[in-house]
């Protein structure tokens, strides 16, 4: 037996190739099958743990996250503030330089908002209020983006790793100007700015308050999509993201285009503070980028930073966090379960790509194709 | 002098939680994989040897010591491992982007720690209940006759048998990197996929051994962490988070050799702790103090690469999926 196979060079059960391109429908189609078993995976699991019916708990989280007109704004509140640091991101991305610092542009565009709202308020007119602080709170997350983009684009220094440590010197900064600013004096809290007057608090507009912040973050994300699909910038952005030799070779200038982007895409995220502490939270704490930072990195890669499919996906993750908040309170269960059912789904989103980019040829497969050429 | 042994035991212990998730993290990107899961599966890592011993130690009258510390130790390696092989099946085989996937993997793991770690604190009547005593103590013990042995003794030898185990993994992991035909190997993986593949090596295996491994080892930081620095309790306060990145960082500081970590990590432990032992600061520059040791390591990140040293360097190809047919 043996004789004959040690001639025969034994093929492997499976062998990927990759693929040359394949329709959008059926990338579509991979994707959502993805997070239908992603879903059912999570229905087990819930299942499993806690013995209630998921169909239930997912009705339930549908009940948390759009059950009233309050709710539903929160949710709404909550997605465009993850659209708005994904938005940022995309152009970084989309130059292949890994933006991991985006939490910490967040918190110090936060940190320059909440300033201007403390030292500024009632000093100065509404508007000029307002102009300032969308001024500082960009210019404060483009220099916080800026400082690593300097060192990749002269010396070649590590972006991911560099964008990460400054998350936390943004955050030790924040919890400084915290314990700077505390009110009152001892709770170690900033505590609501201005919470009579509403000095720099984002205008109620027809009635409601979150209206402003979808219209700011969806002029963005409209404005952001144009300037990566029509504009000469967003096609350096991405000549240089598919390769910088090819980029030196067209006489664009790399380090211009590593700066420029990467100021526009950290002024995003610092723009994204700004409308945290003065459009939702009017405070500031280190939680006020609460992880979203993070989280925004996935959602900017995964929708391949189609501006559509991140409204989705920011709403998805967004809605899972509001279900599960609601399901913990009415199931006694902890709240820490969205974040189970968030990596299942992204964990799937992600294996997913695997059969979008490559194709599966199996032993037997590959056999019959023999056949047929012979 | 009483404040300088108080500073460098606070050090050590705090150090040796980081050690450990550096120097696994280091087995890791040798072979080209950068795993942000590190927060994460300390996570797991912690959590599941809570589990672990929680149930035996209800189970049983007399906890054996000995079998506390197996079970710690095995199912808090094995857990985070598990993380490890999941990254890696997602990174290596189905070749998804390994910064998002780590950072999946550390929203993943702080979800079932510190879900599961809620309800092990509901199951034990509350938080700061749960009672793992004996284990918590096999993990205290310290040398006798030796820790007690003037201020060299509490410098040097009053901790729990995991700090001298972190030492000794470190000088282990650096001897196989540098001294070995499979540590040469491994860091042939790391540099250069394709070379490695044409001279025989199997880059797969040797990427999903070294990120498994160095999950688990990267793990024990976990089991440290719960067992012996917050004494076996658990609280949800996302501090193992902190320490995780802090343990990516140290990485970076050590460039990329273990042994660099066993003074390294105790540095960090001693700029972090600093302000604790300066005198007449606010509370407010307290805060400042704590970011030393990620502003020393952006600092060694810039000089190092200004310096082009190749020693100092991160592995090549740290960051990239390999693919054989790709050019």
């Amino acid at each position: 037996m043996s004789t004959q196979s040690v001639h025969v060079e034994r093929e492997p059960l499976v062998r990927m190739v990759k693929r040359d391109g394949i329709s959008n429908q059926k990338a579509w189609l991979i994707r959502g099958i993805s997070l239908g078993s992603a879903l059912v995976v999570c229905a087990l699991l819930i299942f499993m743990l806690t013995k209630l019916n998921p169909l239930k708990v997912y009705s339930s989280m549908f009940e948390g996250a759009l059950g009233t007109p309050r709710r539903t704004w929160v949710t709404l509140r909550d997605t465009m503030m993850l659209l708005c640091i994904s938005i940022g991101l995309a152009p970084a991305f989309k130059m292949r330089f890994w933006n991991i610092g985006a939490e910490g542009q967040v918190l110090i565009g936060g940190v320059a908002t909440a300033a201007c709202m403390i030292y500024l308020g009632g000093k100065v007119p509404t508007p000029v209020l307002f102009l300032v602080m969308v001024l500082a709170s960009t210019l404060s997350g483009a220099v916080w983006g800026l400082v690593p983009a300097i060192f990749k684009a002269k010396w070649n220094t590590n972006e991911t790793l560099f964008t990460l440590m400054m998350n936390y010197v943004a955050i030790q900064i924040t919890s400084y100007c915290v314990a700077l600013w505390e009110n009152p004096f001892g709770s170690n809290s900033v505590g609501i700015i201005h919470p009579n007057t509403e000095w720099g608090w984002f205008p109620k507009i027809f009635g409601q308050q979150y209206l402003l912040n979808v219209i700011i973050v969806m002029g963005l994300t409209v404005a952001m999509y144009v300037y990566l699909k029509y504009t000469k910038h967003g096609y350096e952005i991405s000549v240089v993201g598919e390769s910088e030799n090819t980029a030196r070779y067209a006489g664009i200038s790399v380090r211009k285009v590593i700066l420029r982007t990467m100021a526009i895409s950290s002024g995003i995220c610092g723009l994204a503070g700004f409308i945290a502490v003065s459009g939702a939270s009017h405070t500031i704490s280190v939680n006020t980028a609460d992880g979203r930072g993070f989280t925004a990195i996935i959602v900017a890669w995964l929708s391949k930073f189609n501006a559509v499919v991140m409204v989705l996906f920011s709403f998805l993750l967004v809605f899972l966090d509001k279900g599960a908040v609601e399901i913990a309170s009415k199931y006694g269960l902890n709240e820490y379960a969205s974040e189970i059912i968030e990596g299942i789904i992204l964990f799937f989103i992600l294996g997913s790509e695997f059969f979008i980019n490559y194709r599966l040829i199996f032993r037997h497969a590959g056999k019959k194709d023999k056949k047929e050429v012979a | 002098m009483e404040q300088l042994i108080a500073l460098i035991k606070s050090s050590v212990v705090f150090g040796t939680v980081i050690m450990y998730g550096c120097i696994g993290e280091t087995l890791t990107e040798k072979s080209g994989n950068l795993n942000l899961g590190v927060p994460g599966i300390m996570y797991l890592g912690g959590i599941s040897s809570l589990i672990g011993v929680f149930f035996y130690e209800r189970a049983v009258e007399t906890p054996n010591a000995i079998l506390c510390l197996l079970i710690a130790l095995i199912s808090g390696f094995g857990a985070a491992a598990l993380g490890g092989l999941l990254y890696s099946f997602l990174t290596i085989t189905l070749r998804a982007n390994q910064n998002v996937t780590g950072l999946t993997l550390t929203i993943f793991g702080s979800g079932i720690a510190n879900f599961f770690g809620g309800s092990l604190n509901k199951l034990a009547g509350g938080v700061g209940q749960i009672s793992v005593s004996a284990t918590s103590a096999a993990f205290r013990t310290q040398i006798p006759f030796l820790s007690e042995w003037g201020p060299i003794g509490r410098m040097l030898f009053s901790y729990g048998f995991m700090v001298y185990l972190a030492i000794a993994i470190a000088v282990i992991m650096h001897w196989y990197l540098m001294r070995t035909r499979g540590g040469l190997n491994l860091r042939a993986v790391g540099e250069n996929p394709a070379t490695a593949d044409a001279m025989g090596i199997n880059v797969t295996r040797k990427k999903y051994l070294a990120t498994c491994i160095g999950a688990g080892i990267s793990g024990l930081g976990g089991v440290y962490y719960v067992m012996d620095y917050i004494k076996g309790t658990w609280a949800n306060d996302g501090s193992i988070e902190k320490l995780g990145w802090l343990a990516v960082a140290l990485v970076i500081f050590t460039t990329w050799k273990s042994v660099n970590a066993i003074w390294g990590a105790y540095l960090f432990g001693v700029l972090y702790w600093m302000y604790f032992y300066i005198p007449n600061l606010t509370r407010s520059s307290q805060e400042l103090f704590k970011c030393l040791p990620y502003i020393v390591t952006i600092l060694v990140l810039i000089i190092s690469s200004t310096r082009k040293k190749k020693e100092q360097q991160a592995p090549a190809h740290l960051g990239l999926s390999y693919f054989r047919e790709d050019r």
